[in-house]
């Protein structure tokens, strides 16, 4: 059965259907070429035995590995648990321009962690490892904030991350 | 054809009839406006105390139980009744028929009122601080759950009357299409059924048996998965009554027609079945959904905009009509001749405008590589505030002084009042939510009670300070407004009565109303079956993997 369309309702159909496609476009571009992904790496954890060597994904989060840190292939990582309420190491230092990947799992309940003026913003989840690459742009100290409300302290819950320029960063202490 | 179609419009229905869905009307909007006087407060308290110029007021157990209450009487109870008590009244006057059973009606409300009442015992005794979103495993008083759990199940009643009044209507008038607000509205009824399901199954499977000790752990990735089935079809559930009104009532208020039925009808279906199965943009920075599942779902987001652009264009085109009518000319003539006294027409204009900002935001929130800059910063809450607190709810007061007259009988207090009551509503939605999305981009997170703890970087801390200020203006604007609205509605009921006459309910007809339509814009059986298929396709793996994908479990936590 026919409907009628307005001429002007077609035109705008056909205008609001051309952003739409070109949102997605853009999107899929970045995704396929920048390589601009969400981050997704749904790997579990046991989260109440972070301080383990052994069970699921044992290990990787005991005290002494926490920290900055470089892996096999020169990456520098930040190994970091999330827990009432504070960030563990609660200061850490990273050179500017350089891609950091953080790994980090909670302790206990949900978590959120936000570093104003970067795109680092991921959910800690009881039970998954969050991992997310980023680039720090601008030098300086800046909080790292849990923006998951987490207890009645959530508000209080941050550490420090201070971004050096790349000739000042130095490993200090070495993470086996 | 053309005989029964004047037939069923003059046919008129019994004063018993009337009678019994204005007390429906009435109570459930009665519970609707009650929960929001009481939230309303508890929204200018949370501002007040979290700017920090208040040390008083500072207090973090009172802040997270009052910030809980606030979004569970706003979000789920205020919209929902105001929904089911808007739902009856249409059902009954769209269809010129009785509602199948008002006893059924009934006892869906006394259980959503019992659950009402259950969560807000342990909401306001603080047993339930765990914000309107759940976030397990934090858990709370198992009131709170079974509560939540028959508010919804409540609400369940109110969608099958929906169906049987539209299946019986259709029944007996084969091959017309159902009256447009009718067609929204168990459209709605329709959406509320399919997006309830994934809260639902959290409260049901996850945190009931928890809170009660029956198991010891859950995944709290299982369960923020099920809740954003739910958490984006809530917000179009909520959105779509303030459409209603937009599409059927405004258009005979502003004195012109609806610009077209049939386009408003595409627009319907299309909120349907693009509304539910896309919640997962609100876990694009979680962990446990792989990436690919994020981007089909932000397809579906982006799908979302096409009604809303529709309904944009044919309420402005509407307006248009209506302006011209009264004499307007040129190419914005016709905006200056529209009747701004009248509460739907200003309400409708305002809601417009606050949609198309906020709609802007939305969009942005919509692109995960810019929801990473503003994921759970305090822009989120100014998105929400701006697109329900503003374009809904104003929508919500319209429908109100609309109806109010209509289901008590007493003419409206004030309609000087009520114009205030709307402006102020308009002024201080913006001037609380721009700050709080400026806030938002200049690194201030969401969901805290204060932000003096960050000692540390008090550079960034001072760099907040202005729009904290500005956000109190907004907020005790809302405050005056609200309560505004609330005295109204209160002195609507000691002011004379009207003649049967005004309390006659009738709805805007469109240029050209169809005498038919193609099937697909009539039928609700081929939209469940699609959004069956589409739901399958978008959360079945993603909801399917917790069950190999072998995560360890979380014991629960209190607060």
């Amino acid at each position: 059965m026919s409907i009628h369309i307005d001429p002007l309702e077609k035109k705008w159909i056909i205008m609001t259907s051309v952003i739409v496609l070109l949102t997605w476009v853009l999107i899929i571009y970045y995704a396929a070429v920048e390589n601009v992904h969400p981050p997704s790496n749904v790997e579990v954890i046991d989260s109440a035995h972070l301080h383990l060597a052994s069970g699921v994904g044992g290990g990787e989060f005991m005290e002494d590995k926490l920290g900055v840190h470089r892996d096999a292939d020169g990456t520098l990582v930040v190994t970091m648990v999330a827990a009432r309420y504070g960030f563990y190491p609660q200061h850490v230092e990273v050179p500017i321009n350089t891609p950091i990947k953080f790994r980090m799992a909670s302790f206990d309940v949900l978590h959120g962690v936000l570093i104003p003026f970067s795109n680092m913003n991921t959910m800690i989840v009881p039970g998954y490892v969050s991992e997310l690459t980023t680039n720090f742009t601008r030098l300086g100290d800046f909080p790292v904030i849990c923006d998951e409300y987490c207890g009645l302290a959530h508000a209080y819950m941050y550490g420090m991350i201070k971004i050096v320029p790349k000739d000042d960063f130095k490993l200090t202490a070495e993470v086996h | 054809m053309a005989t029964s179609s004047i037939k069923t419009s003059e046919l008129a229905l019994s004063a018993a009839t009337t009678d019994s869905t204005n007390k429906l009307a009435f109570w459930n909007f009665f519970v609707a406006f009650a929960a929001f006087a009481l939230a309303l407060p508890m929204g200018a308290y949370q501002v007040l105390e979290r700017s920090g110029m208040f040390p008083a007021l500072e207090n973090a157990a009172v802040y997270y139980a009052s910030t809980s209450t606030h979004g569970v009487l706003m979000a789920y109870v205020l919209s929902t009744y105001f929904i089911m008590g808007f739902g009856y009244h249409t059902a009954v006057h769209s269809l010129k028929q009785a509602l199948w059973s008002p006893r059924f009606a009934w006892v869906g409300f006394w259980m959503s009122t019992i659950g009402v009442v259950l969560a807000a015992i342990a909401l306001l005794s603080g047993n339930a601080s765990i914000l309107y979103t759940f976030y397990p495993p934090e858990i709370a008083h198992p009131i709170f759950y079974i509560g939540a759990a028959l508010l919804v199940v409540g609400s369940w009643f109110w969608c099958v009357l929906m169906i049987v009044s539209t299946v019986q209507w259709k029944k007996a008038n084969p091959g017309k299409p159902v009256p447009l607000i009718m067609y929204g509205t168990v459209l709605n009824a329709l959406l509320w059924l399919w997006t309830s399901l994934g809260v639902a199954a959290e409260v049901v499977f996850q945190l009931i048996p928890v809170s009660l000790g029956w198991v010891d752990t859950l995944d709290p990735g299982l369960a923020r998965v099920l809740f954003s089935e739910t958490l984006h079809g809530i917000v179009y559930f909520w959105l779509f009554p303030a459409y209603l009104v937009m599409y059927a009532i405004l258009p005979k208020e502003a004195g012109g027609k609806l610009f077209s039925d049939e386009f408003a009808r595409i627009a319907f279906v299309m909120l349907f079945i693009f509304s539910v199965p896309i919640g997962m943009h609100h876990l694009y920075m979680d962990p446990m959904v792989a990436a690919g599942w994020k981007l089909l779902h932000m397809f579906g987001t982006f799908m979302v905009a096409v009604p809303t652009m529709i309904t944009g264009f044919t309420i402005i085109a509407t307006m248009e009509i209506a302006g011209r009518l009264r004499g307007g000319t040129g190419l914005f003539g016709w905006l200056k001749k529209l009747d701004y006294t009248n509460p739907v027409v200003l309400a409708s204009t305002l809601s417009l405008l606050m949609l198309t900002v906020g709609g802007w935001g939305g969009v942005i929130n919509a692109a995960y590589a810019l929801d990473a800059l503003i994921h759970n910063t305090q822009w989120i809450p100014g998105h929400f505030h701006l697109i329900y607190g503003g374009t809904t709810v104003i929508m919500y007061f319209a429908a109100a002084y609309w109806l109010w007259p209509k289901i008590t009988g007493h003419q409206l207090y004030s309609n000087k009042l009520v114009l205030t009551q709307l402006w102020l509503w308009f002024f201080g939605m913006w001037i609380t939510t721009m700050p709080w999305h400026y806030l938002g981009l200049i690194g201030q997170p969401r969901r805290v009670d204060t932000v003096q703890a960050y000692q540390q970087a008090e550079e960034l801390v001072r760099s907040w300070d202005f729009s904290m200020l500005i956000m109190n203006i907004g907020a005790i604007m809302l405050l005056v407004s609200g309560l505004l609205f609330v005295y109204i509605l209160f002195m609507t009921s000691r002011q004379p009565t009207i003649s049967k006459a005004e309390q006659e309910v009738s709805y805007a007809e469109a240029i050209h109303p169809p005498l038919r339509v193609p099937t697909l814009l009539n039928s609700l059986s081929f939209w469940n079956w699609a959004m069956l298929i589409y739901l399958i396709a978008s959360y079945g793996y993603p909801v399917l993997q917790f069950w190999f994908i072998g995560t360890p479990e979380s014991p629960q936590w209190g607060i």
